[in-house]
């Protein structure tokens, strides 16, 4: 499939019908999902054939363009019902069989899920801006529990250095894959700006060199 | 949903060993997967066998699945077949209503339209 067919059809994804500002909900840009997972699979053959985690699938754009790109099987967790919702709605328009869906809290202390049992996993967390700092670092570790291969995650720029040293302290390797702008929507309506510009990493970590 | 029944253990509060979570249903869906031979050998070597042949029991769809995990060397026609059911129990059955029990502290954790909802309440 091309990289332009893979963005028309993940147009479609349906968006949040009910954001949570508190959980940093928004959903990511068609054009951003389509070209990040093309990477993903293109330059590390990590989606095709694979078994993979979704943490904090929201609405599944990145989870459905997985199975676009010929995951085997995407295990999608999301903690918040009204997201639930929506991401079965679109796993239903979209006629995907292959996606299961867990409702759980990826913060939650203790150990959900059984060590390594993923291949890849594939995020795009909260940043921590909204009374929940140190989010961002949480869900890395829970992915990197999670699964066997490569975790691909969006962070802020500005965490660059504070994520990698701390990843390379613990044995692995961090390759900053891309560099781009947020546009995060305000959802208050006190806030003056109605959306803000935030630098955000692609990027993948990994157990082996690459 | 079997995949993630599979992967998921107890959390709750000081559970030693929380894995596996009983499995009960009271609506199961099957529906067509395509069989892929790599995946699901690939999958074996990270499957608790014993745990996914006990929750194919409570589901009754446990028939013709061997006691220990099968190894590679049989003959590819049996080996083929082993692997066919294993596909089926794994991503053709599917718990839309059920609970998954914490064998320790017998906490359920409710299936509904084949989502399981492991959220813990905050005392838990």
């Amino acid at each position: 499939m091309k990289r332009k067919q893979l963005e028309s059809l993940l147009e479609d994804v349906d968006r949040f019908s009910n954001p949570k500002i508190s959980l940093e909900q928004y959903p990511t840009d068609p054009h951003l999902a389509a070209n990040v997972l093309y990477t993903i699979q293109s330059g590390y053959g990590d989606i095709e054939g694979r078994s993979i985690v979704e943490l904090g699938t929201g609405c599944g754009i990145l989870s459905i363009g997985c199975v676009m790109l010929g995951a085997e099987h995407v295990t999608a967790l999301e903690v918040d019902s009204d997201a639930v919702e929506d991401l079965t709605e679109n796993l239903s328009e979209f006629e995907i069989e292959n996606v299961d869906v867990v409702q759980c809290d990826i913060t939650s202390p203790s150990s959900l899920f059984r060590e390594h049992c993923f291949d890849t996993a594939i995020m795009n967390p909260p940043f921590g801006t909204k009374n929940n700092e140190g989010i961002d670092m949480e869900f890395l570790d829970r992915a990197l529990c999670l699964c066997r291969g490569a975790v691909y995650s969006f962070h802020k720029t500005s965490t660059r250095d504070f994520i990698t040293r701390r990843m390379e302290g613990m044995g692995y390797h961090v390759a900053v894959l891309a560099e781009m702008k947020f546009s995060i929507p305000q959802m208050y309506k006190m806030h003056r700006q109605r959306e803000v510009l935030v630098a955000v990493d692609f990027i993948r970590v990994s157990r082996d060199p690459t | 949903a079997v995949v993630s029944t599979q992967s998921t253990g107890s959390h709750c509060k000081g559970v030693v060993n929380g894995f596996p979570l009983k499995l009960s249903s009271t609506q199961v869906e099957v529906k067509e997967v395509e069989f892929n031979a790599d995946f699901i050998t690939r999958m074996l070597e990270r499957l608790e066998w014993g745990a996914l042949v006990e929750a194919a029991s409570q589901l009754g769809v446990a028939d013709g699945l061997p006691e220990m995990v099968p190894s590679s060397g049989k003959e590819a026609e049996e080996e083929e077949d082993v692997l066919r059911k294993i596909h089926h129990v794994l991503l053709e059955v599917e718990i839309t209503e059920g609970e998954l029990e914490c064998p320790e502290t017998g906490r359920k954790f409710p299936i509904k339209n084949g989502i399981p909802d492991m959220r813990l309440n905050e005392d838990e």
